[in-house]
């Protein structure tokens, strides 16, 4: 708690007293400090942001750091991670701690406006969902009325859950916790009856319990979730550098280019191809957005495509084996849609 | 031979230059302190104006009365998810004005039994409290919560077993489970209110009684049994009246919901972790304080009084714990102070007092600055508060010097 308050302060004081470091041009700044700060989640989310057992950062969040990082240093050991909770995330990039916040944030519209922060690209769609023990018998999150419910503080989650009980005529016992590992405790302790957070969470807090096949996740989505990276307000540069780095790792899987043939499709005869790897001779795509012409052939190169990071990170080749539902592509009925690289 | 100098030289002060002259001096950095403090406030408050304006966000506390649109766990005061965001703060401040106010109490009491146990004359006795003030004393409070909460709390019966002791059991009223301890909430009925207004003429009678008998001492020297009296003054006429109205108070008794128990009490684990945890933790500062006031009375004083024919009781009450209560109750407001502050610790079991809620609204809202300043107004006029009342009583308990 103290660690919390004082980040708070520090985030306070950051606003109050250090006017030169919020500079309105994120770049400028990254490229001469060498090195992109990134907000990422502090709890070891797996499959979104989490520290593996040798302290390397791995996760779709992690991934967009790094796919930052690659686009303008090509070089994704140029990020430097900083584990937020829910509660200090907003503020530590309002006062300029970290240049890109890339954990699980819900874009609404409030935090698009209210907050100072812009969001653009998504990079997992999400819904709200319940954890429920099985022994309960509960097959439905419309039959939890009365449950406990432990739930994450200052979460739109926390807000949702409020609405759905309500919508629905039914009570619930709130059971609230400032950090996620708390949550995950008192769940696993029996003090509530049920879990609530992102369906993705679920899925990952559940492989943390005592006992997993204990657990199941109840079909009911009550709410969207749109999670992406978030930038503060009024710097359309860093914003678009921000997104399309996100932008095209899809745009790579959608033209079929992956970590391994990437450098085999420079030599392809696709005009598509050869404007988004940087081979065509008078292109200015990547100096107009202020990064080296081989922006894109970089995180390719490094992070892989959207695909091949869905799937390493919370897909079938993680523990989670979270199917693809919303986040396939465009093409194959899912939401995954970049826009033209032209 | 130097003080006859200084008072010679006395009548005329020695002319020196404006310069090192003392009293312009002191003006000088007086005013100077002065600008340096107004310099340093206005930098700040620009600063952050102009940062906030940069982010396109507005300062100023209007956001207090949108909804808040989150459920707090523990509310002793209406509130629901249409509640405004000040409603939510005021519960907050209840429920850490709550914890604090029990946690003072019970660590006042249990402060004063280890301390004075640690002095006893029974060797065992005395060990055992010297154990409980180094262990507490000696591990930070944020783990005695944690301790509480997750090492003994939580570990209790679940409420599922609680259902089934209750098909074995239907008679049952009272269960300890991990989701808290439930307990038959007393409602009162029609004619309650004459047993509450006759306890409060029965603690009247018995103040007076009281003063009576003090003056009766002076002027005869016998004293009446007080304390028996004064029981009896406060305990007979609200029984009488209790049972004269036909017993005006029935209970509402927690039965099995479909999760959780229904009706009654329940006082929650958040709550209880929270509260034993600061008692027991400030118990064992007030103790070692309790000891050192009862150390600080000379043993002249008890002696001189057995000399003058006190009984060791009255040697107690009249002649050491007056003079101990002097030394005691300075460093006990602080403790009192440490434990209002501790409250805060509330956030890492998701116990909703102040911080956590205005933590929660920090989040929704963003308003950072102002929800940071919400918290050190109110926490500074508690211990204020607190701090003033302590000072008053100090100020009766002081010696009279005539």
């Amino acid at each position: 708690m103290a660690k919390k308050i004082v980040t708070a302060l520090a985030g306070v004081a950051a606003l109050g007293i250090g006017v030169t470091t919020a500079n309105a041009d994120t770049l400028s700044d990254v490229k001469a400090k060498g090195f992109v700060q990134c907000g990422v989640n502090g709890s070891n989310l797996a499959g979104f942001g989490a520290q593996d057992s040798s302290g390397n950062w791995t996760g779709l969040d992690v991934d967009l750091c790094k796919a930052v990082a690659a686009a303008i240093f090509g070089d994704v050991s140029k990020v430097k991670y900083t584990p937020l909770s829910a509660k200090d995330r907003f503020p530590a990039l309002q006062s300029g701690e970290i240049d890109l916040l890339s954990r699980n944030t819900t874009w609404s519209i409030s935090r698009d406006s209210q907050l100072g922060f812009d969001f653009r690209a998504v990079n997992y769609y999400d819904g709200q969902g319940f954890m429920v023990r099985k022994e309960l018998g509960v097959k439905s999150a419309l039959e939890l009325s009365g449950a406990s419910v432990c739930v994450q503080s200052g979460t739109t989650t926390e807000l949702n859950l409020a609405d759905y009980f309500r919508a629905n005529n039914m009570d619930f016992k709130p059971v609230v916790f400032e950090a996620q590992d708390e949550a995950d405790a008192a769940y696993n302790a029996g003090r509530c009856d049920a879990y609530t957070t992102d369906a993705s969470g679920l899925y990952s807090i559940r492989l943390k319990l005592g006992n997993p096949d204990d657990h199941m996740v109840l079909p009911e989505i009550i709410s969207k979730e749109p999670l992406g990276p978030a930038v503060r307000q009024n710097d359309s540069r860093w914003l678009d550098i921000v997104s399309w780095s996100y932008y095209a790792m899809v745009a790579a899987e959608e033209f079929g280019i992956t970590q391994a043939n990437v450098d085999e499709m420079k030599g392809s005869d696709n005009p598509d191809i050869k404007r988004f790897l940087g081979e065509e001779a008078d292109s200015t795509i990547g100096s107009d957005l202020g990064l080296p012409k081989d922006w894109a052939y970089q995180i390719v190169k490094s992070v892989g495509n959207y695909g091949e990071s869905f799937e390493r990170n919370v897909g079938q080749g993680s523990p989670l084996k979270i199917e693809r539902g919303l986040n396939a592509l465009w093409t194959k009925g899912g939401l995954q849609y970049a826009p033209p690289v032209r | 031979m130097a003080l006859a100098d200084t008072r010679e030289g006395s009548g005329d002060p020695p002319k020196v230059s404006l310069f090192y002259n003392p009293k312009l001096r002191s003006y000088l950095f007086q005013a100077l302190t002065l600008l340096f403090i107004v310099w340093v406030i206005w930098y700040a408050w620009h600063n952050a104006a102009q940062n906030l304006a940069r982010a396109n966000m507005t300062a100023g506390f209007g956001f207090l009365k949108s909804r808040a649109g989150f459920d707090l766990a523990q509310s002793l005061i209406i509130y629901s998810s249409d509640s405004t965001y000040l409603r939510a703060l005021q519960v907050g401040l209840i429920n850490t004005l709550v914890v604090a106010a029990a946690g003072i109490v019970t660590a006042t009491i249990v402060g004063l039994l280890i301390g004075t146990g640690r002095l006893s004359h029974n060797w065992l006795i005395s060990r055992l409290c010297t154990v409980y003030i180094e262990i507490f004393r000696n591990i930070p409070p944020l783990l005695v919560i944690f301790f509480w909460y997750l090492g003994v709390l939580a570990l209790l019966p679940s409420i599922r077993s609680i259902f089934q002791h209750l098909e074995e059991n239907p008679d049952a009223v009272f269960f300890i489970s991990n989701r808290g301890i439930y307990l038959p909430a007393p409602v009162s009925e029609d004619g309650f209110v004459a047993v509450v207004v006759a306890l409060a003429i029965g603690i009247v009678a018995a103040i007076a009684f009281t003063f009576w008998a003090n003056a009766r001492q002076r002027a005869t020297g016998r004293r009446p049994p007080v304390g028996l009296i004064n029981i009896g003054l406060i305990v007979l006429p609200p029984l009488a009246v209790f049972f004269a109205n036909g017993m005006p108070l029935s209970f509402d008794y927690p039965v099995p919901g479909s999760f959780n128990m229904r009706g009654g009490m329940v006082i929650g684990p958040e709550f209880l972790a929270l509260y034993l945890a600061l008692s027991l933790y400030t118990a064992a500062f007030i103790a070692e304080i309790v000891r050192a006031g009862i150390r600080g009375v000379p043993q002249g004083q008890t002696e001189a009084a057995y000399a003058l024919g006190l009984r060791p009781r009255a040697t107690t009450r009249l002649v050491v714990l007056p003079q101990a209560l002097r030394i005691i109750i300075p460093p006990l407001t602080s403790q009192y102070l440490n434990l209002i502050k501790n409250s805060s610790l509330a956030v890492a079991v998701g116990y909703a007092d102040l911080v956590a809620v205005g933590g929660t609204i920090l989040n929704q809202s963003g308003r950072s600055i102002e929800v940071i300043a919400i918290w050190m107004v109110v926490y500074v006029s508690i211990s204020l508060i607190t701090s003033l009342f302590m000072n008053w009583f100090n100020a009766k308990m002081a010696l009279v010097e005539r």
